[in-house]
C-alpha cells in the first residue's frame, strides 16, 4: 500500500469539494483522478500533497498517518499545472532545490541532479533559466525537480494541459515509460479521458466531489457503471429497456447480454465499435437498420442508424453509405447495464 | 486533528491566529509610522484649525470656528472675497494646467509610439528626465527664459504687453507656463503606457466606416487610453492645486495660490491655526476632486 | 509606422522643446562670464570652480545625500516588510481596506497639507521633547513617511506577480519559512525592492516642500539652498549647481533604465 485516503470531506463555504472520498493506491501503480473541472480532483491531490487540509478524513502514506503533516515534511512531491519553476534559479538549482532546502551539500547533490536532468534529457541545458525553455522542456524540468527527491508518491496536477496536442501524445508515452522504469507510484489529475486511458493502471472517475467509479483503465471503458462514466470516457449508445426473460426488452427488440442487469427497468450502454456489420441476419441481437448519415473519418466511418438513433463505427472498406439498409449485431458481451 | 484551528496557507500548515499575528508584526512598523506621522498629525491639524493665534504667534487653546469664517471672507472689517478667490484660482489653474497638459500629451505620445521600437527608449527618456529634475530648478529656469534681455520678453515689449526692459514675471502667464512644463511629463508618462499598446485595428475599422478624425479619436482611440489618462489627470490635478514653488517663484504676490497662502501662514505670518484651516480646505478640495474623478472615471471606463 | 497629420510631430517636438529650452538656458548661463544680468559675455568655468569652493553648497550637498540615504534605507526596510505583511496574509476584508487606505494616505495627501500637518505635529511635540527642533531628524521622519508608502506599493506590485504556486512548490520541496524567505521570496522581490528604493531615493532628492517645512538652519538641502538663493536674484553659481544636478538626473535616469531593462530580461 502506497497512499491511502479514507473518508475525506472538504467544503469551501457552501461548496462541497469532496464528499466521503476513499482512495487506495498500490505501490508502483499509475493512478489517475479523472473528471471535469470543479469535480474535486485537484483538491484531493492538494490534500495528498499537504497543500490543503481536509475537513475530516485520514491520509496515510506507507502506512503512517500524514493527515496533519506539513507539506514540507511529506515524502511526496508534486508537478504543478503551471510547473511553478523558480524563475530566478538555473535548471540545475531548480532541481537541486529540494536537497538544498534539506541542507544537503556536496557531490551527492551534483550527481543526483545531473542524473535527474539526464533522465528527462535536459542535462545540456542545466545552466539555462526557466524563461529560456519551451513548455515541454519546463514540464520535464518540473518532473526532474520532483523525482530527484525520490518521493514515495509523485503527484501530477494536469501536467500536460499547457502542451499542444501532438507534443502531449509524445509526453504521455514518455511519462508512462518513465513510471514503469522507476516503478514509483504516480497519481495524475486530468480532465482528458484519452490521456487517462493511455497512461493509467487504474482510474478514479470523479463527479461533484465524489468518486463515481474506480477501476482499471480497460474495465472502466468497457464496463462503465453509469451513464456519466459511459459518456465521459468515449462515446456510448444508451438504450432504455425493461428486464425480460433471456435479456432486456427495448425499442430495438429483445437484446441478450452476457451480464444480466440487477434492475427491472433501466438503461444499457454499448460502444459504437461494438455494433458490428453483418452481411446477413446475425444469430443474436440482430437488427435491420437504415443508414441515416455516414461520416468518413479516415481510419473509420461513423455511421448513424435508424431505428434507435444508434451510432456505429465501421471500417471504411465496408463501403457503407447513406441510405443503405444493413444488418447489424449489438455484441452481447459488450452490452452493459448501467446503474444510477 | 481539527480544521477549525489549523489551515494550510500557501503551503504552510499553521493557524489563522499565527498567520494574522505574523502579518501584524510585518505590517505594523510601516503602518504605525504612517499613522504616527501622517494620520495623527492630520487629526492635530483639524484640532489646531479650531484654535486661536496668540499675540506672539503661539497657539491659544481657545476653540472656535473663527478661522473658517475668516477663510469664507468675514472679518471685523466686513466681507472680502480674497481668500475664496485664492481657493477658486487654485482650482482654476489646476483645471487649465491639466487640460493643456492632456492636449499636449496626446500628440507627444503618438509621436513617440510611432518611432521604431529601439528608438522609443531615447524619446521616452526625454520625458523622464524633466520628470525627475528638481522642481525648484525647473521653475527657476523659467525665470531665466522670461528675463527682460531674452527674445520672449523683448517680443512682448514690442507688442506693448509689458514695458520695455521688464521681465515677463511675475504674472499669471508665467505661472501657467511653469505649471504646464512641470506637469506635462506627469500626464505623458502614464498615457504613453496605453498609447504604446493601442489596438490600431479599431482605428482601421473606424476608417473603413468613413469616420472623421474627431469620431475616430473619440470612439476608437480615447476609450483605449482612459486608464493611463486617468492616472495622469490624478497625478496632475491634485498636486497642481496645492502647488507652491511655481506660483511662488513665477507669480509672486500677483498670482497667489492656496499653497502660497498656507506657506505664508506657517512662515512670515506665524498663524498656524489659520494655516491649518486653509490646509483643511485644500484637503477637502482634493477629496472632492478625487471623488469626481472616481465617479467620472468609472463612466469613462464603461464607454 | 503610421502617418499622422503634420500637427502631431510638430506639437510633439514643440512640447519637448518647451520642456528643454529652460533647462538649456540654465546650462548656457552656467558658463556665461557675466556676473550680473543675462547678456552673454563669453565662456567661463569659474562658476563651477566657485561652486566647489562654496562651503555652504558643499554642506547642503552632503545634507541632501545624507537625508536621501538614511531615509531611503529606513523606508525600504519598512516598506518591503509592510508589503509582505499586507499582501501575503489572510486579513479580513474590512481590516485590509483600512490598512490599504492608511497606506495610500501619503500618496493622495497634497504635499503642502502633509507638510503643514508635520509642522504642527513637530511644533507640539517640541513642547515635550526638545529633539524635535526643526532639523535633520524631522526631515528624515517626514521623508520616510511618504517614501514608505511608495516602496510598499512598488514591492506590493512585484509581490502580486509572484504566484502562490511558487511558494507552494518550495514548500512541497521541503523548504521551511526561513529558507523560502531567503532563497525564494527575497530574490524574486529584488527588482521591486531595488526599484522602490531608487524611487524613494529620487523622491527624497527632489523633495522641496516637506524639507522646507521641517528643515532647521543646519540641515539645509540643495533644493532649499537653491530656492533661498534664487529668491534673492540671479546667481551664476546656482546655474552651475543646477546644471550639475541636471547631469546627475540624466545619469540616474539612464542608470535606472539600464537596471530595469536588465531585470526585465531576467
Amino acid at each position: 500500500m502506497s497512499l491511502e485516503a479514507y473518508a475525506i470531506y472538504k467544503n469551501y463555504g457552501e461548496v462541497e469539494a469532496l464528499h466521503n472520498v476513499d482512495l487506495v493506491t498500490e505501490r508502483g501503480e499509475f493512478f489517475t483522478l479523472l473528471g471535469p473541472s470543479g469535480c474535486g480532483k485537484t483538491t484531493l491531490l492538494r490534500i495528498i500533497a499537504g497543500l490543503e487540509l481536509p475537513d475530516s478524513g485520514t491520509v496515510m502514506l506507507t502506512g503512517g498517518n500524514v493527515t496533519t503533516l506539513p507539506a514540507n515534511e511529506r515524502n511526496v512531491n508534486t508537478v504543478f499545472q503551471s510547473y511553478a519553476l523558480f524563475p530566478h534559479l538555473t535548471l540545475f538549482e531548480n532541481v537541486a532545490f529540494g536537497m538544498r532546502s534539506r541542507r544537503l551539500t556536496g557531490s551527492v547533490v551534483t550527481e543526483k541532479v545531473m542524473a535527474a536532468l539526464a533522465m528527462v534529457h535536459m542535462e545540456d541545458k542545466k545552466d539555462r533559466l526557466p524563461s529560456q525553455l519551451s513548455g515541454g522542456q519546463k514540464q520535464r524540468v518540473a518532473l526532474a525537480r520532483a523525482l530527484v527527491n525520490e518521493p514515495e508518491v509523485l503527484l501530477l496536477d494536469e501536467p500536460m494541459s499547457a502542451l499542444d496536442a501532438k507534443l502531449r501524445h509524445a509526453v504521455q508515452a514518455e511519462l508512462r515509460q518513465l513510471q514503469q522504469k522507476l516503478g514509483k507510484t504516480f497519481i495524475l489529475v486530468t480532465h482528458d479521458q484519452e490521456e487517462a486511458l493511455t497512461v493509467s493502471d487504474r482510474i478514479a472517475v470523479m463527479r461533484q466531489g465524489r468518486v463515481v467509479q474506480c477501476a482499471p483503465a480497460r474495465e472502466l471503458y468497457e464496463r462503465p457503471v453509469n451513464r456519466y462514466v459511459a459518456d465521459f470516457l468515449g462515446k456510448a449508445n444508451i438504450i432504455a429497456g425493461r428486464r425480460a426473460e433471456g435479456g432486456v426488452e427495448t425499442e430495438l427488440g429483445l437484446l441478450r447480454l452476457d451480464s444480466p442487469p440487477t434492475w427491472e427497468q433501466g438503461e444499457l450502454a454499448i460502444r459504437p465499435e461494438n455494433i458490428v456489420f453483418h452481411p446477413e441476419r446475425p444469430a443474436v441481437n440482430g437488427l435491420r437498420a437504415r443508414v441515416s448519415e455516414a461520416f468518413y473519418r479516415g481510419d473509420r466511418v461513423e455511421v448513424w442508424l435508424e431505428p434507435g438513433n444508434l451510432r456505429m463505427s465501421a471500417a471504411p472498406r465496408r463501403g457503407i453509405a447513406k441510405g443503405d439498409e444493413i444488418w447489424i449485431e449489438l455484441l452481447p458481451s459488450a452490452l452493459v447495464p448501467l446503474h444510477e | 486533528m481539527s480544521s477549525q484551528h489549523h489551515l494550510v496557507w500557501n503551503g504552510e500548515l499553521t493557524t489563522r491566529l499565527r498567520l494574522i499575528r505574523r502579518g501584524m508584526y510585518l505590517a505594523a512598523p510601516g503602518m504605525l509610522w504612517i499613522l504616527l506621522f501622517l494620520a495623527l498629525p492630520s487629526v492635530l491639524l483639524i484640532v489646531v484649525s479650531m484654535t486661536t493665534r496668540g499675540d506672539y504667534g503661539q497657539i491659544e487653546w481657545v476653540f472656535s470656528l473663527d478661522n473658517f469664517t475668516r477663510l469664507m471672507g468675514y472679518s471685523s472689517y466686513g466681507w472680502s472675497a480674497d481668500y475664496l478667490w485664492i481657493l477658486f484660482r487654485s482650482v482654476w489653474v489646476a483645471f487649465w494646467t491639466t487640460l493643456v497638459c492632456v492636449l499636449l500629451a496626446y500628440p507627444l505620445c503618438f509621436h513617440i509610439a510611432n518611432r521604431a521600437p529601439e528608438k522609443r527608449y531615447f524619446w521616452l527618456t526625454l520625458i523622464i528626465i524633466p520628470f525627475w529634475t528638481n522642481l525648484v530648478i525647473r521653475a527657476y529656469a523659467w525665470l531665466l527664459v522670461l528675463a527682460p534681455q531674452l527674445p520672449l520678453a523683448k517680443f512682448a515689449a514690442v507688442l506693448g504687453i509689458i514695458p520695455d526692459g521688464s521681465p515677463l514675471y511675475p504674472s499669471a502667464f508665467a505661472v501657467y507656463l511653469g505649471m504646464v512644463a512641470t506637469f506635462l511629463p506627469f500626464v505623458a508618462m502614464p498615457l504613453y503606457a496605453n498609447v504604446e499598446k493601442l489596438d490600431w485595428a479599431l482605428v482601421e475599422a473606424a476608417k473603413d466606416l468613413y469616420a472623421g478624425p474627431a469620431r475616430i479619436f473619440w470612439h476608437a482611440i480615447w476609450p483605449q487610453t482612459v486608464p493611463g489618462l486617468s492616472v495622469g489627470i490624478t497625478l496632475t490635478f491634485i498636486p497642481a492645486m496645492g502647488m507652491f514653488v511655481v506660483p511662488d517663484l513665477l507669480g509672486g504676490a500677483k498670482y497667489m495660490l492656496v499653497g502660497n497662502l498656507i506657506q505664508q501662514q506657517f512662515g512670515t505670518s506665524r498663524d498656524w491655526p489659520f494655516g491649518a484651516a486653509v490646509s483643511l480646505a485644500l484637503m477637502v478640495l482634493t477629496l472632492v476632486g478625487l471623488h469626481i474623478h472616481r465617479t467620472k472615471g468609472g463612466e469613462g471606463g464603461v464607454a | 509606422m503610421r502617418r499622422f497629420h503634420w500637427l502631431v510631430p510638430f506639437l510633439a517636438v514643440g512640447s519637448l522643446a518647451f520642456l528643454y529650452v529652460p533647462l538649456l538656458a540654465i546650462a548656457v548661463y552656467s558658463v556665461n562670464a557675466s556676473r550680473f544680468g543675462l547678456t552673454w559675455q563669453g565662456f567661463t568655468m569659474k562658476w563651477y570652480q566657485r561652486l566647489f569652493a562654496n562651503e555652504q553648497i558643499l554642506e547642503a550637498a552632503w545634507n541632501t545625500l545624507f537625508l536621501a540615504g538614511v531615509s531611503t534605507i529606513i523606508a525600504t526596510v519598512l516598506g518591503t516588510v509592510l508589503a509582505i505583511g499586507l499582501k501575503r496574509y489572510p486579513w479580513s476584508r474590512r481590516v485590509y481596506a483600512m490598512l490599504d487606505i492608511n497606506l495610500h494616505l501619503p500618496v493622495v495627501t497634497p504635499e503642502i497639507v502633509f507638510a503643514a500637518a508635520l509642522a504642527v505635529a513637530f511644533g507640539l511635540l517640541r513642547l515635550v521633547f526638545s529633539v524635535f527642533e526643526p532639523g535633520m531628524l524631522n526631515m528624515v521622519i517626514g521623508h520616510v513617511t511618504f517614501q514608505v508608502s511608495f516602496v510598499a506599493l512598488v514591492v506590493g506590485a512585484r509581490l502580486a506577480s509572484i504566484s502562490t504556486d511558487i511558494e507552494e512548490a518550495a514548500r512541497d520541496l521541503y523548504a521551511d519559512n526561513a529558507y523560502i524567505m531567503r532563497h525564494v521570496m527575497l530574490p524574486l522581490l529584488k527588482p521591486g525592492i531595488v526599484g522602490g528604493a531608487m524611487l524613494a531615493f529620487t523622491l527624497s532628492l527632489d523633495d522641496f516642500v516637506i524639507s522646507f517645512f521641517t528643515a532647521g538652519p543646519t540641515s539645509v538641502t540643495l533644493p532649499l539652498y537653491i530656492y533661498a538663493t534664487v529668491r534673492r536674484g540671479v546667481t551664476p553659481e546656482i546655474h552651475a549647481l543646477s546644471t550639475l544636478a541636471l547631469c546627475a538626473t540624466v545619469i540616474l535616469v539612464m542608470l535606472s533604465e539600464r537596471i530595469t531593462r536588465k531585470t526585465n530580461k531576467e
